[in-house]
């Protein structure tokens, strides 16, 4: 039999029905193999997606064979196969580098729960990703929440319960908020099919239910994606989590959530409903750069790593949502370039960070101290990413700044330019905050001396720290798929 | 409870019922109101209430804890078997037009399987989450 | 009886309006309590207004179970339901893992009260800084 047309199901379900085998099959080791299996099979499937939705375009698939509108349908077009590879990529990188991570963190019995939670995460992001159904985008995302709360609350400390405990209330309300949204939507054009509800909502265009389904999808979907001022789980969220899941949310979650705005603005409402007859150019511009100013500024007064790193993440989805509000296609593209390289970037150093806290005990500045002696090539990594999130020529980050300033040079707003420049200067002094600790001061006397960062550990860290290089110096990839789904989206709606 | 004569007579009347009318649920759900869900909730709620008359220490032994966690991930694997049986026929994922030569009778498959599913992983669930409930503060871990 | 300027009638979208106030209560026990099972409790009845939502319009008055007969014309939208059925598993789910997080909130901490536990947390880190 030919798997190939059935790679779209095949995408959610391989993760999917992994979880369960975890379950059944307990012993950690076992459970692990399972895992690890499933996330690689999960990368090569969405490769070939991006592969066959790259030569034939896009890919549509009747799940129980239930035509579209009707049936739920799974769709790749360049946009979602670019964020498939992303998170598939991260998750087969995390993997690996979990299983060390987590003996170090997580009591031994709940391990294969931890690769089960990982597995559900994994099908849950996917499947948002990969749907064309409005209501089964809620169903994946609650599944993805769920698992991630529970991976949360499995840190060592104690704050990590109250973490996943405010970050279950502010998720549970941005997921009613978008099942609002979408129960609107659904009263409005009688479909759930996004495609299909772009169609029909061209004849209630403007209507209040419709203008409330907006709103409410924006604010819900703000909320997990965590636009300033929604952000207020992400810290405590990211800085309490286990090492491999900080690493895995910080690269994904919210890029997903992020994937989910992009969808329901230009394939749902169409461009010109969300951009021409609203004020939303103004408000993301203004939350965007609030975002960015604020939270970068916070994370500079931080005095633990994982919390600096956490505040960045808020800004530099400020970033993402600034891209978004210049509403041009170079915008875009800079918007979809930065989902990924800055989920890239910020895998990196969460998976460095993990390594840190593993051979030192703790990520505080405190504790680092003098890293650079102790530990000099992932220190090194770590400045690498900490430029990336500058944007320094050479890296990732640089890439999405280019095509920023340029998307605000189009629009003539030079303003713009300027603060993005000065917003980095900003980056540029909590990155310092690390250098200063880890190169100009003395190693503290009770750094474990001969504890080792385990190869399994470093070697997924090393991989995506070339990544981040790697992608700052060839942008065919990341800039060629962006600026083919910025046009996608909006080519097909003009 | 556990010298509460009527109660526990009458539970032991009242529970072979309540799993009667689980399987009556479970199997009148392709014609009818019902289904795994609802069936899975029941079935669970008669072990729950056999817990709660006799103890967490004999419902434990009628309903291991191994057992029930396994509930929770077989009945996904059910669900998800029917998903991969009508891959494998030759048909789209969760295609059950395939799982008969007749299309109407391989519809009817597909749903009672799934159904089977659910029921199996939703009467674990429940009993996961009352076990876990109900011991907590009790034994000393 | 017509709300003024907006030509809803009381009676004929009486659903919305119990929808709306299960709405807003809920939102508000969430944001006003300090207590975590109280605001799980919020969480809930907010959850429960977005069920009424989709399944009140999906009734049509007269309307029987969508099964093909010659002696029925008038169908209610089952699809509602469908989604609904879901949406309250995802509750349940979200409403199980929230009171378990609040177990052991309560055996990590003492206390199910907010403030009181963002104090004891206070103290710990205030500590950290100092290292």
């Amino acid at each position: 039999m030919n798997l190939a047309p059935h790679l779209p199901a095949l995408q959610v379900v391989v993760p999917l029905l992994a979880a369960p085998l975890t379950v059944l099959l307990r012993r950690r080791s076992v459970a692990f193999a399972v895992a690890l299996a499933a996330s690689w099979v999960a990368l090569a499937i969405a490769v070939a997606l991006w592969l066959r939705v790259a030569e034939g375009g896009t890919i549509s698939y009747a799940i129980g064979n239930w035509p579209a509108p009707w049936g739920i349908e799974y769709r790749v077009d360049a946009l979602s196969a670019f964020v498939l590879v992303l998170v598939t990529g991260i998750a087969a990188l995390v993997l690996p580098y979990s299983r060390a991570s987590i003996e170090a963190e997580v009591p031994p019995q709940k391990h294969y729960l931890f690769y089960t939670m990982f597995a559900l995460c994994l099908a849950g992001l996917l499947g948002i990703t990969i749907t064309g159904d409005a209501f089964n985008t809620f169903v994946f995302l609650e599944i993805s929440s769920l698992s991630i709360y529970v991976l949360i609350a499995l840190g060592r400390d104690r704050r990590a319960l109250l973490a996943a405990y405010q970050y279950l209330i502010m998720g549970t309300i941005g997921a009613t908020f978008i099942v609002i949204g979408i129960g609107l939507l659904y009263l409005m054009t009688g479909t759930l099919n996004l495609a299909d509800m772009g169609r029909r909502l061209a004849a209630v265009q403007g209507t209040r239910p419709v203008l409330a389904a907006l709103a409410f999808l924006t604010v819900g979907l703000s909320l997990k994606l965590a636009l300033f001022p929604l952000h207020q789980w992400l810290p405590n969220a990211y800085a309490f989590a286990p090492s491999a899941v900080s690493a895995f949310i910080a690269a994904t979650a919210t890029k997903v959530a992020v994937y989910v705005l992009l969808r329901f603005y230009y394939s749902v409402f169409g461009e010109s409903a969300v951009f021409a007859r609203l004020p939303m150019q103004e408000a993301m511009l203004l939350l965007a750069l609030a975002g960015i100013f604020v939270a970068s500024t916070v994370a500079i007064f931080q005095t633990d790593l994982k919390r600096l790193f956490a505040y960045s993440s808020v800004g530099q989805i400020g970033y993402i949502i600034l891209g978004l509000s210049f509403d041009s296609t170079s915008g875009l593209t800079a918007t979809i370039v930065h989902l990924f390289n800055h989920g890239v970037t910020k895998g990196a150093i969460f998976l460095l960070l993990g390594g840190v806290a593993l051979v030192t005990g703790g990520t505080s500045l405190a504790r680092i101290q003098g890293l650079g002696k102790r530990m000099p090539l992932t220190s090194f990594g770590i400045v690498l990413c900490g430029l990336s999130l500058i944007g320094i020529p050479g890296t990732a980050g640089f890439v999405s700044k280019w095509y920023l300033i340029r998307a605000a040079f189009e629009k003539g707003q030079w303003w713009l330019a300027f603060l993005i420049v000065a917003s980095s200067l900003l980056a540029a002094a909590y990155v310092w905050r690390f250098v200063e600790a880890a190169y100009f001061r003395e190693p503290r006397k009770d750094l474990t001396e001969g504890a080792k960062v385990p190869r399994s550990m470093a070697i997924p860290s090393g991989l995506l720290v070339a990544t981040v290089v790697y992608f700052g110096l060839d942008t065919s990839f990341t800039v060629g798929s962006a600026a083919q789904a910025a046009a996608l989206l909006l080519g097909g709606l003009r | 409870m556990r010298h509460d004569v009527i109660l526990r007579v009458i539970a032991k009347l009242l529970i072979p019922f309540i799993l009667l009318f689980a399987l009556y649920v479970q199997f009148h759900g392709d014609f009818g109101p019902g289904g795994g869900f609802q069936a899975g909730v029941i079935l669970a709620a008669a072990v729950i209430f056999y817990g709660l008359i006799y103890g967490l220490a004999d419902a434990r032994k009628l309903v291991p804890e191994a057992v029930v966690e396994s509930m929770m991930a077989i009945g996904v694997l059910i669900y998800g078997g029917v998903g991969v049986a009508g891959l494998l026929l030759g048909g789209n994922y969760l295609d059950y037009f395939v799982l008969d030569p007749n299309p109407v009778h391989g519809q009817h498959r597909g749903i009672f399987w799934v159904e089977v599913g659910v029921a199996v992983t939703v009467s674990g669930v429940m009993l996961k989450i009352f076990y876990m409930f109900a011991d907590r503060g009790r034994v000393d871990e | 009886m017509t709300l003024a300027g907006t030509g809803m009638t009381l009676g004929g979208h009486f659903t919305y309006f119990i929808t709306l106030f299960l709405m807003i209560a809920g939102l508000f026990i969430v944001i006003a309590r300090g207590n975590l099972i109280k605001k799980l409790v919020g969480l809930s009845i907010f959850q429960t207004s977005v069920y009424l939502l989709y399944i009140a319009p999906g009734k049509l008055v007269g309307g029987t179970a969508p099964i093909l007969s010659d002696a029925f014309t008038v169908y209610s939208n089952p699809l509602p339901h469908v989604l609904i059925l879901t949406a309250i598993v995802v509750g349940v789910a979200t409403l199980a893992l929230g009171l378990a997080l609040v177990v052991r909130i309560r055996e990590a901490y003492g206390s199910i009260e907010e403030d009181e536990i963002l104090s004891l947390d206070a103290a710990p880190s205030r500590a950290e800084q100092q290292e």
